[in-house]
């Protein structure tokens, strides 16, 4: 029965998403609005049926019918209800029902909020995402139909991959992904609709900004918060492998990213826009291509579940996707022709061009890392594997020069800038990272590279700080007004403009995190006999007890030790080592003490049998919660971005359409012509 | 035109090609060092009650099969291995299971609703398992009559890799020759185990998982 409903949602959103991209693409030819007006019905049936195909799996999931044949191979009747609801996702044909429930979701949004708007561009919006839906229900309902009745049915599964229920992260990280990177097909939309109809000027820019804001912030949270997840579940105490999992989540955000900030240049100056269009198509074909790396089995072995047909299919995809869309730019290459035009060397677009070489760059150097082994197979027949070295080595200078430019281009004005402004700008910030550096020196920091970062970090952030505080000074000495209403005038005056620069602030801190906590970060590992305690750093860890315990869907054995600084305890850290009924290795839940200077980080490595002796990895890793808040600062700021574009803004009135719409004028005298 | 077709052409066939290579090379060939020394024995009960010796079956080819009753996959190749216990039944041929994380009420279940009348062992704490060095269900061994394994199989067996093993493997009497390479020391089944089973330890001084 479950299976019967599951089919049929399955099987219909196949055949309503393949008639309804029909209709739109009809529409399109014919100039027909009533086409139009089915397709946009058809995406809301789209919809409906993945809402119910999805609660179907999540009720058979949770009544563990295991008859079903996803449920037979991730549920299990010991598993907590949490854990069994999360399942949704943590295999391959879940995943691919979750991805598809979510393109229809927002395939409907888009469609719904942009009902009466951009008429032009709207049927081939909706015809192109109702392709991509197309595509996965057709996934769905053939190599990975999660509803394949199983018979006899089974008693009992097996439960989710234990490492997926070690930690309730599970159920925010992975979902944050899939919003991010699912998000990016309506912007990729948007550029097959603009190619489509011959409208690549300024329209879809306009149209597609928050549609790629929304996917950006998912993925950025996404992104950090698989960072913490793997630092706070696998126990190395690090928290970026250069994996190509995570690899495969971040080459879509660094082009995304690119899009972001070039998509500027063309509001502004009507130029870049075969750029722009190639942006949106590379960050669309890498999240088909991060999907295909992560479930073909190319990469690593998903064990134990043949893959079929799954990769035949996503490959024919990206090579269909990747043919029409560069064939489309092809034939409107006259249209996308746009004056290159370029006025000073120390103007914002340099920095924005600048800022997109390195971010493509950057995705090249991750893209053939990733890619790398299999290119020496083809070549040269040896199985090599790519290491972090080579990536930490590739990014570093990349990043820097990021960080620099993060800093730096805010504070240039379009076209050109003046001597005076430029020094008036740039004086204060350089003098006070130049102190910031020899201060830092003197205080000891010896390791060149964090210097430098470090040093660079206090000039973008005084370069930032001087974009609030300018213009705050002056509307203070025009108007009157006192710190706090000057400050909230000005940054609700441009909030994308305000936001997007505490975006870059929470970059830095996050820089910051990551600079320190890799450079000076000190482990050892002690075998300790209970009552017996070790000095490190500043740190005492004594081991009290060692024991073990049951609960219904793992065994574990965990050690508690007492933690002191000098000399005082101060509290009690429990690491553990989880045994899961399907996994032959245990998997630890490391035990972590955050603080604001430094983590005490402790995972139990091994055990004496009869209890005597517990072996502990001990990790001191310094600053690493600024990467999550940094992180927080990002997604905040992004919200805030989005704040004056979005629906709020145009519901409940908080922005005027105008400002942030069409051209700007200069706002304070002085400050630079800005927006 | 013709123009307008090679350059996106141009750009997405290298591409894809270099995907499509990557797709088909095995990842999984490099896995296990184990094709070529000899197998491990050990003794465990049956689900049928008995006790069983991998060191019983000398002289007969072993096509060691580890599975559970919770596992998609091994429904699959099930058949495979009905049909080739049916086929080779009246040659040295021994079909053998091992039970992995799994009760032994459900593998009996199981066993009886799918058909197959070769043994299957039990393996409380995956001692067998780790022995093998199995990382999931299904993976299959096949030992040769001198108690050689000569290849490993992940994921479902098929039909072709069935045939192709056993057969090569009943026509050898000696099969460390088969895989073996340079280097590879052949080591004996009295060995037994290498590796310690994680087991959760006895010792309990704050029992039954109390978090204070």
């Amino acid at each position: 029965m479950t299976s019967t409903i599951g089919y049929i949602s399955v099987g219909g959103a196949l055949l309503l998403s393949l008639a309804g991209a029909t209709l739109a693409f009809v529409g399109v030819r014919t100039g027909n609005p009533g086409m139009a007006r089915l397709a946009r019905r058809a995406t809301y049936g789209v919809f409906g049926l993945a809402t119910l195909a999805i609660g179907t799996m999540v009720y058979a999931l949770v009544a563990h019918d295991f008859s079903v044949s996803y449920v037979a191979q991730v549920g299990s009747r010991s598993t907590p209800l949490f854990y069994t609801v999360i399942s949704l996702w943590s295999s391959l044909d879940g995943s691919i029902l979750f991805w598809g429930w979510i393109v229809a979701g927002y395939s409907a949004a888009v469609v719904y909020v942009y009902r009466n708007r951009h008429r032009g561009l709207m049927p081939a919006v909706t015809g192109t995402l109702l392709a991509v839906n197309a595509f996965f229900w057709l996934l769905l309902a053939w190599p990975a139909n999660p509803f394949t009745p199983v018979w006899p049915v089974p008693a009992d599964g097996p439960g989710p991959n234990p490492l997926l229920q070690n930690h309730p992260f599970m159920g925010l990280h992975p979902p944050l992904l899939y919003l991010g990177y699912v998000g990016m097909a309506v912007p990729f939309a948007f550029g097959i609709a603009a190619l489509v109809t011959g409208k690549v000027g300024g329209d879809w820019i306009r149209a597609v900004r928050r549609w790629v804001m929304a996917p950006w912030i998912f993925l950025t949270a996404g992104i950090v918060a698989g960072a913490w997840w793997s630092y706070e579940v696998l126990g190395w105490g690090g928290y970026w492998a250069w994996d190509p999992v995570e690899n495969a989540s971040f080459l879509p955000w660094l082009t995304a990213t690119a899009f972001l900030h070039s998509i500027m240049v063309q509001e502004r100056r009507q130029t870049l826009k075969t750029w722009n269009i190639l942006l949106v198509i590379a960050t669309f074909v890498l999240t088909l291509f991060g999907t295909f790396l992560t479930r073909s089995g190319i990469l690593e072995s998903v064990h134990a579940f043949s893959e079929g047909l799954i990769g035949p299919f996503f490959l024919g995809f990206i090579a269909l996707v990747m043919i029409v869309s560069l064939a489309l730019v092809v034939w409107r290459s006259d249209e996308l022709r746009s004056e290159p035009a370029l006025d000073s060397i120390a103007s914002r677009e340099t920095a924005f061009l600048l800022n997109n070489l390195l971010f493509v760059a950057f995705t090249f150097t991750v893209l053939l890392g990733t890619m790398y082994p299999i290119l020496a197979e083809a070549a040269r027949g040896v199985k090599v594997s790519v290491g972090a070295p080579y990536f930490n080595q590739m990014s570093v200078p990349i990043a820097l020069l990021l960080i620099f430019l993060l800093g730096v281009g805010p504070a240039l004005p379009w076209r050109r800038g003046s001597p005076e402004l430029l020094r008036k700008k740039f004086l204060w910030p350089t003098a006070v990272a130049l102190l910031a550096g020899v201060i830092l020196f003197a205080l000891g920091a010896r390791h060149l590279l964090t210097l430098f970062t470090l040093t660079l970090a206090v000039l973008a952030t005084g370069l930032i700080v001087g974009e609030f505080w300018l213009p705050v000074k002056a509307r203070r000495q025009n108007h009157g007004e006192g710190l706090g209403a000057a400050l909230a005038t000005v940054v609700n005056k441009n909030r994308r403009r305000h936001g997007g620069y505490v975006v870059h602030l929470g970059v830095i801190v996050m820089a910051v995190g990551i600079a320190l906590s890799s450079t000076y970060r000190a482990e050892t590992e002690a075998t300790l006999r209970p009552g017996q305690a070790v000095a490190f750093e500043d740190y005492t860890v004594r081991l009290d007890s060692l024991y073990a315990g049951r609960e219904p869907h793992r065994d574990f054995v965990e050690a508690a030790f007492s933690v002191g600084s000098g000399g005082s305890y101060s509290g009690v850290l429990r690491p553990r080592l989880n045994y899961y009924p399907m996994s032959t290795q245990p998997i630890g839940t490391p035990a972590v003490r955050t603080r604001p200077r430094e983590d005490l980080y402790l995972s139990l490595m091994a055990y004496a049998q009869n209890g005597s002796t517990a072996t502990v990895n001990i990790i001191v890793n310094p600053m690493v919660v600024w990467i999550w808040v940094g992180g927080g600062i990002c997604v905040f700021g992004a919200l805030f971005a989005i704040s004056s574009m979005g629906f709020v803004a145009e519901r409940f009135g908080g922005r005027k359409k105008k400002t942030a719409r069409e051209t700007p004028k200069p706002v304070e005298a002085g400050v630079g012509g800005a927006d | 035109m013709f123009k307008k077709i090679l350059i996106p052409a141009a750009v997405t066939l290298p591409v894809v090609a270099l995907l499509y290579y990557g797709m088909q090379r095995d990842v999984r060939t490099i896995e296990s060092p184990l094709p070529g020394r000899m197998a491990f024995d050990f003794t465990a009960p049956t689900l049928a009650g008995d006790t069983l010796s991998l060191s019983d079956l000398e002289g007969q080819v072993v096509v060691l099969n580890f599975w559970a009753s919770w596992c998609i996959a091994c429904i699959d190749e099930h058949r495979v291995f009905i049909e080739a216990d049916r086929y080779y039944a009246d040659q040295d041929f021994q079909m053998l299971g091992v039970v992995y994380q799994d009760s032994p009420e459900n593998a009996r279940r199981w066993m009886r609703q799918r058909g197959g009348e070769w043994p299957s062992v039990i393996d409380p704490n995956s001692r067998i398992a780790i022995d093998y060095g199995v990382y999931g269900v299904p993976e299959t061994y096949f030992i040769s009559k001198d108690g050689y394994i000569a290849y490993k199989h992940i994921g479902p067996v098929t039909p072709q890799v069935m045939v192709k093993w056993v057969d090569r493997l009943l026509a050898e009497d000696r099969g460390a020759e088969l895989t073996a390479t340079d280097g590879d020391v052949p080591e004996g089944r009295s060995q037994g185990h290498v590796r310690q089973a994680p087991d959760v330890p006895v010792t309990t001084p704050e029992s039954g998982g109390g978090r204070p």
